[in-house]
């Protein structure tokens, strides 16, 4: 247990670390881009002095790093910055946005993570009889048309022709959670699709490899139907590479759901980020991406600490 | 036992059992793996398949399940387990009768285990789904076998993992699985050929007392005639899928009829003459101490010196994890010791590869246990054996060829093999062109890692007379490690017995074979399987009367 303990402890700190790396890409990043923070909040027609005045106001003239470590002091702290656009609190603005792109994101992985696994498992069942051709060719299909293409194919048979659901997924505060996954079904069920096929042949792939071993055989030929085979044998061997897969998609759920939002113009992280590059407004940007690579990093440590819990070896030491 | 009935349990008519084959050149077609082959089996009785591999004795013993390992299929005969044909019933009553009236034991209990779950689990899992008994019962019935089986701690080493349990105590665990559920067949699948031979010869004690205990019939499969001779009632020898030869176990050991049964029941019969030492040795390990992991790990080897003669052969003898193979490594070069000298052929050797001489490298030479990985298998062998010519003559065109053919002919290939890539080969013939190309080097020592273990007795005792053949024509050295006493009986002129990474007995053939004997050499000398109906019972007797005498 200590073992693991131990382990687990690395792999956070390991994690921190990463993510103060990726602070400082960002940070160099936004100041790459070319133009002025200054002149664009004030315009082309704005006086020499009136520029001078807010550069000196928004500390844009102090060297990079002593502004780099005044944004990651204020970070540590909670405080996000202001958008310089609209000079509101970015973190009031984004607490709201980043709940929204959660919740979308916890719906479409409650739908696919268990049905990828399913379908997986199913497929490794059924491997080269019809239903697992089906299952890939289904899948496959899916993850090869992009996804606004899947949003508007849905929006246009169900939500036009059927009129089960809304088009437009408008969420605000004091809706009944009745309402709120109404109105997030139909980006959900894109998503899933578009994160369905991934995790579902790897878990097929990582199933089939295990099932080559011997171990599969002793359970064979202790009269063991071939389902549970695969559901008790094979699937806790396999567990690593199924897990690392999918978290990666996870983290696609929350940092890739931009396209999604915008056709369905729902209120969550991607469209914000969206709509303040336009603006180039740098201190939002900049935050959204630390949450983002934050949202990243934290899932693929909760892979690893996953795939390390699962192997009986590190959890059982001799 | 003597309450169950005697009547027939297993009756296996004219089974013929086939695969498919898909060669790289050509169309795919059928083999026949098994072919016309009748056996019966009564209650409570052990017949033991024994013959090579590729013999078809594993894919016998597997269709009494009505099993076909790897694609192959069961094409004709019947299997008549408990009155009924088995292969009648579709793939439902097969499941029914899998884990309830047949179990099975395989070769490698390391790998038939599940790592995820714990033994107890994996060990009462048939007797549950066939619903033989609750779990409760089921626990206990576990408990009660891991103790007949002499399993440490019977009542708590089922909670442990694979892993956490030794080689030796996990093939006791694969027996108390199969015995679990109460079945009335086991198919043991060379049980104890994974173990070390001082392991060896508990398992097969335990595996023979609980089929005694039991009642319960059994299918052994093994290459090794000596160990099949202690627990089975008849021995049924295969060849190519076809019976050879059944009869009783005494029958079969004493007064062979055909005379393959006489070849497998003779094997090992080389009469080698031990060599004096020479004065001026060619190797020589002076208080080697080597650890993996630098001077802070374990060491594995520890103040290990030996000498070896030139033309001479030294057996090094010993358990897996005796620290043979690392001796191995350490005189290669291939891991620097931390203390310790080898000297060769008069100088000093620097202790790490990287430092020595092409010359160096081209004295000594290795053939690895797995011939199939020790080559690669995009080149002919023309070009595995060539390369040595190049590399260390500089041979090219005519004189390469000239070369090639010869050494081909040394290892009694015709030069037709010259282009056969290794997957064209046989097990032995793969060895053989291991064995040229540490030839090709014109070594004066090469290191024999286990070179016949994977391989099948015959196979092996022609590699072991081809070797001692070559000995003598080329005069090379070899340093011989191996854990088979039968192999260090048959071509050492001098033995080292290695324990837990010490020399523990070191001198020529005849001073370290002959009493009085250490412990360690005893254990292991007493623990070699001979082929004599009722060996494993005296063994076990004065080893137990030993163990109360002191």
């Amino acid at each position: 247990m200590k073992a693991i303990l131990k382990l687990v402890a690395q792999r956070i700190a390991l994690g921190l670390l990463l993510l103060l790396a990726v602070s400082v890409v960002i940070f160099a990043g936004t100041q790459i881009l070319p133009g002025d923070v200054a002149q664009s909040i004030l315009g082309q027609s704005a006086t020499p002095q009136a520029l001078e005045n807010l550069r000196r106001e928004l500390g844009l003239n102090d060297p990079a790093y002593i502004r780099y470590f005044r944004w990651l002091a204020g970070i540590v702290q909670g405080d996000l910055g202001t958008a310089l656009s609209n000079g509101q609190d970015i973190a009031t603005q984004l607490g709201k946005r980043l709940g929204n792109t959660l919740f979308l994101a916890g719906v479409a992985a409650i739908v696919s993570v268990p049905l990828a696994i399913l379908l997986g498992l199913l497929a490794v069942r059924y491997r080269n009889r019809w239903p697992d051709k089906l299952i890939s060719a289904v899948t496959l299909a899916s993850i090869s048309l992009p996804e606004f293409f899947i949003g508007y194919l849905l929006i246009y048979f169900v939500a036009v022709q059927l009129g089960w659901f809304t088009s437009v997924s408008t969420v605000y505060e004091g809706m009944t959670i009745g309402q709120r996954l109404n109105a997030v079904a139909l980006p959900a069920a894109t998503l899933t699709l578009v994160v369905l096929a991934h995790m579902m042949r790897m878990t097929r792939a990582a199933i089939l490899n295990v099932m080559q071993s011997a171990y599969i055989e002793t359970a064979e030929l202790k009269g063991i139907s071939a389902f549970d085979i695969i559901r008790k044998h094979a699937f806790p061997n396999a567990i690593a590479p199924i897990v690392n897969v999918v978290m990666l998609n996870l983290a696609y759920l929350v940092v890739g759901v931009v396209v999604v939002e915008v056709v369905f113009v729902y209120p969550g992280m991607g469209q914000y980020l969206v709509d303040h590059v336009a603006k180039r407004d740098v201190p939002v940007v900049q935050a959204c991406g630390l949450i983002f690579a934050a949202v990243y990093i934290s899932l693929n440590i909760i892979a690893d600490v996953v795939a390390i819990i699962s192997n009986p070896r590190l959890r059982h030491p001799k | 036992m003597a309450d169950k009935d005697k009547g027939l349990l297993l009756d296996i008519r004219n089974l013929r059992m086939e695969a498919t084959a898909y060669p790289p050149d050509g169309p795919p077609h059928d083999i026949v793996i098994v072919d016309d082959v009748s056996l019966t089996l009564k209650r409570g009785k052990v017949l033991g398949l024994i013959g090579e591999s590729g013999a078809g004795k594993s894919t016998i013993g597997l269709s009494s399940m009505g099993y076909g390992r790897g694609g192959v299929r069961i094409t004709g005969g019947e299997v008549i387990l408990n009155g009924r044909d088995i292969l009648k019933g579709g793939s439902r009553q097969l499941r029914k009768l899998r884990g309830k009236e047949v179990c099975y034991v395989a070769q490698s209990a390391a790998a038939a285990f599940n790592p995820a779950h714990r033994l107890m689990d994996q060990v009462i899992e048939a007797a549950l789904v066939h619903g033989v008994a609750s779990r409760e019962e089921a626990r206990k019935r576990a408990v009660v076998l891991f103790e007949k089986l002499g399993l440490p701690d019977p009542g708590g080493i089922g909670e442990r993992y694979p892993h956490q349990v030794s080689g030796g105590q996990l093939q006791r665990a694969m027996t108390a699985m199969a015995l679990c559920p109460e079945p009335d067949l086991i198919v043991f699948d060379e049980p104890t050929t994974a173990l070390d031979v001082t392991t060896q010869i508990d398992v097969l004690a335990a595996i023979k007392e609980a089929i005694r205990e039991t009642g319960v019939a059994a299918l052994y499969i093994t290459h090794d005639l000596a160990v099949v001779a202690q627990v089975s009632d008849d021995i049924m020898v295969l060849r190519n899928g076809q019976t050879v030869e059944v009869g009783e176990t005494a029958q079969i050991i004493h007064e062979p009829r055909e005379d393959y049964t006489r070849a497998l029941v003779s094997v090992r019969s080389i009469e080698h003459k031990e060599k004096k030492p020479a004065p001026k040795p060619l190797l020589s390990v002076d208080g080697v101490t080597a650890a993996y992991g630098g001077r802070g790990g374990v060491a594995v080897l520890k103040n290990v010196s030996l000498q070896l003669s030139p033309g001479q052969t030294l057996a090094v003898v010993g358990e897996s994890g005796s620290g043979k193979s690392t001796l191995a490594r350490v005189i290669t070069g291939l891991l620097p010791p931390y203390e310790g000298e080898v000297h060769f052929a008069g100088r000093q050797l620097a202790p790490a590869l990287a430092q020595r001489s092409r010359d160096d490298l081209r004295e000594l030479q290795m053939i690895y246990q797995m011939a199939d990985v020790a080559m690669n298998p995009r080149q002919t062998v023309r070009n595995i054996i060539g390369r040595p010519l190049e590399f260390y003559f500089g041979m090219r065109g005519a004189e390469k060829e000239r070369r090639l053919a010869e050494l081909l002919d040394e290892i009694e290939m015709g030069e037709g093999f010259a282009d056969r890539y290794p997957a064209e080969l046989s097990g032995g013939q793969k060895q053989r062109v291991c064995i040229a190309r540490a030839l090709a080097a014109k070594p004066q020592l090469i290191i024999c890692d286990e070179v016949t273990s994977a391989l099948d007795p015959l196979v092996a005792d022609g590699i072991l007379k081809l070797l001692l053949n070559l000995q003598k024509i080329e005069n090379v050295a070899y340093l011989f490690i191996t854990h088979d006493l039968a192999t260090v009986r048959a071509i050492a002129d001098s033995i080292a017995v290695m324990y837990q990474g010490e020399v523990v007995r070191y001198g020529t053939k005849s001073e370290v074979l002959s009493p009085p004997f250490d412990d360690y050499t005893d254990l292991l000398l007493s623990s070699v399987p001979e082929m004599e109906i009722g060996w494993l019972e005296k063994a076990i007797a004065s080893r137990r009367m030993e163990s109360a005498g002191n």
